[in-house]
């Protein structure tokens, strides 16, 4: 085999593991779930196999499915928002700072080392009926009955941000981090005071970043389920709940396969829309 | 008083301290280099100037007006950085026009000082291109451009032609020297590369641990090196310890290893008042090497040395030879006429006494 025969064949040696990977834990189960979703459950509970548009009929077409498909969206976008605004500070922290860099990102690291869940049940030991909050206001003497402050929307934000923070600050870390710190000296001694040329120079350059890392939040947060069965009421169900619902309580894996590949229809449209507007190549450049 | 001015400036990093009681006073329209090796203190004290470091202690003032207090922005400088510092998602004419915005420039006038400027840098046709599309150099333009288009009162570089290579930098360094002196712009230049600071200075600050080893013009500092630092650091020079045996209105009477006994004129040993060690400091191109048969004709005063040439650098133009005299290595730098001397040749070794400089023997 000549040297550029062997060459070419590289970058497929090299990828083999990763196509293999992909193609059997994501595009073949995929596949079935695509399948499943035109299949009928019948009366008795047995699984009719064929093509079947009642499914996607009934997914498509009633207001509950839309209205908490927008209600997902809602909760999403309003959990990026609020991770972009806390997280883009303490990046911007890390990366100015001196030295102890590692020592921070390590920080920024560790709630992962505890399980999601209990992180998220955690917050029932906080703001829970005798919760630290309400046992500390009661103990102080300003309120006589614990105050519900659990199970309700702002809760799984509350949550969800909880979640999804350090995975917005590590992506707006980086694109900050690989900014030359002497582009803001020099539109300083432009005569711009530190505030404009961090508008001027600094925000536009980190954008990257924090596209990616909103993209990423995003797409975390309107696919979660556990963190509305954890700390939202009943109103407050996403969209992964009933899919949830749909294969794990009533065992109808035709219509959670359905919801699932609408949401999944979702979410990749909007992942396209992005693209198309702030270009792959620019978050690319932002994680790299 | 000059344009920009130090007094007893003093700069501290937690118990480091960097510069040491340092006093300058630059003239308007000078062309000033801070020359040291890193670690000197010139770029910290350039960093003061420019406002991005507060002074532990001393006075500060440019244009007559004292800065300690003044915020970067409020200081009307240009400041130029190693790597460029433009602005990668600005257009060129962004750049330029960037330190405009804030003062107040309508659009036009706005748009015909950024086109004069790009004049002024000889790069008329990039206005419309991004950073990324230019050459180092041509970046480096810009960046000056950007910087004097604001018509600052002082003109700060930071080591500005060190991320360019050999031959780039020497045309930048002529492109730069020719700039300056059509705005006619005080500047302070910051640099490690003696070429670079004897080729466009007006005044050399020499700088070494944080202190001011020797002020003067490029050719004072050059040949008469006040210290054994500067001697060092400028060119290339012989440093031999030699004690001095008679001062007077004659001369300054030395004796030192392999040079014997010589008297040099007085202006060559300002630092020197009475007998006692000295330092004999002789520049390596001062050394002239001779075949030893076409010696005789020496010309009076002229000091004939015996050595033998035990290493030869050769650099095209000229070579450097490593020779032994006596008991003593020296470094000679001579052009090359036809060839260059072989190892192990012997040669005479001339020295006219007036080309060595006398340093006080307590400096290191």
């Amino acid at each position: 085999m000549s040297l550029e025969e062997r060459e070419a064949r590289q970058p497929v040696l090299l990828l083999t593991p990763a196509i293999t990977a992909v193609g059997l834990l994501l595009v073949v189960p995929l596949g079935f779930i695509l399948v499943y979703s035109f299949w009928l459950r019948t009366a008795t509970g047995a699984d009719q196999a064929g093509f079947f548009l009642d499914n996607w009929r009934e997914a498509l077409s009633d207001p509950f499915y839309r209205d908490i498909l927008l209600n997902t969206l809602k909760i999403a976008a309003v959990t990026t928002i609020v991770c972009a605004l806390t997280g883009y500070p303490a990046a911007y922290f890390i990366a100015r700072s001196r030295g102890n860099k590692a020592l921070l990102l390590l920080l920024l690291m560790l709630p992962f080392w505890i399980s999601y869940i209990i992180r998220t049940m955690s917050w029932i030991n906080i703001l829970g009926a005798s919760g630290a909050v309400n046992s500390g206001l009661m103990a102080l003497g300003l309120i006589s009955e614990p105050l519900p402050m659990l199970y309700n929307e702002a809760t799984v934000v509350l949550g969800l941000v909880h979640f999804l923070l350090p995975f917005m600050v590590l992506n707006v870390f980086v694109s900050l981090d690989g900014i030359d710190a002497t582009l803001e000296d020099a539109a300083c001694s432009l005569g711009a005071t530190r505030w404009r040329s961090f508008l001027e120079v600094t925000l536009p350059l980190s954008l990257p970043g924090l596209a990616a890392g909103g993209l990423l939040c995003f797409v975390l947060a309107a696919g979660t389920y556990i963190t509305p069965i954890v700390l939202g009421g009943p109103s407050d169900a996403m969209f992964a709940n009933l899919v949830f619902e749909a294969i794990i309580t009533q065992l109808d894996w035709p219509m959670g396969s359905a919801l699932s590949l609408m949401l999944l229809a979702v979410l990749g449209a909007l992942v396209l829309l992005y693209n198309h507007f702030l270009g792959m190549a620019q978050l690319m450049k932002g994680l790299s | 008083m000059g344009a920009v001015s130090l007094t007893n400036i003093v700069k501290n990093f937690g118990s480091f301290t960097a510069v040491q009681r340092m006093s300058l006073d630059i003239p308007e329209g000078a062309f000033v280099s801070l020359l040291g090796p890193s670690g000197c203190g010139k770029t910290t004290t350039l960093r003061m100037i420019a406002g991005l470091l507060d002074p532990s202690e001393g006075d500060i003032t440019i244009a007559g007006r004292r800065v300690n207090d003044v915020p970067i922005h409020k200081r009307n400088l240009g400041l130029v950085f190693q790597n460029y510092a433009l602005f990668p998602h600005k257009t060129i004419a962004e750049n330029v026009a960037f330190g405009l915005k804030f003062r107040g420039v309508s659009r036009d006038d706005r748009e015909r000082r950024v086109r004069e400027a790009l004049e002024l840098v000889q790069l008329p046709d990039v206005g419309s291109r991004y950073p990324g599309q230019l050459s180092g150099g041509q970046q480096q333009r810009i960046a000056l451009a950007r910087a004097i288009v604001i018509e600052p009162d002082v003109l700060l570089l930071d080591e500005p032609l060190s991320a360019l290579d050999a031959n780039l930098r020497e045309d930048m360094r002529v492109e730069l020297k020719r700039i300056q002196q059509r705005v006619g712009i005080t500047t302070v230049f910051v640099t490690h590369d003696q070429s670079e600071a004897l080729a466009l200075s007006d005044h050399i600050v020499v700088m070494s641990k944080g202190r001011v080893e020797q002020t003067g013009a490029p050719e004072d500092v050059y040949t008469t090196p006040a210290t054994e630092f500067v001697a060092r650091f400028l060119g290339a020079s012989n440093i031999l310890e030699a004690t001095c045996l008679t001062v007077d209105g004659d001369g300054v009477t030395v004796e030192g290893p392999a040079v014997g006994r010589l008297t040099l004129p007085r202006e060559r040993a300002p630092h020197v008042s009475g007998p006692g060690p000295v330092k004999l400091a002789v520049r390596a191109e001062k050394l002239k090497l001779e075949r030893p048969d076409a010696a005789d004709t020496s010309a009076a005063g002229d000091l004939v040395l015996d050595g033998l040439v035990e290493t030869v650098d050769y650099q095209g133009l000229a070579a450097r030879y490593f020779l032994r005299v006596g008991d003593v290595q020296l470094q000679a730098i001579n052009m090359i006429d036809s060839h260059p001397f072989a190892e192990g040749e012997r040669v005479s070794l001339r020295l006219r006494p007036r080309d060595c400089t006398l340093l006080a023997g307590s400096t290191q």
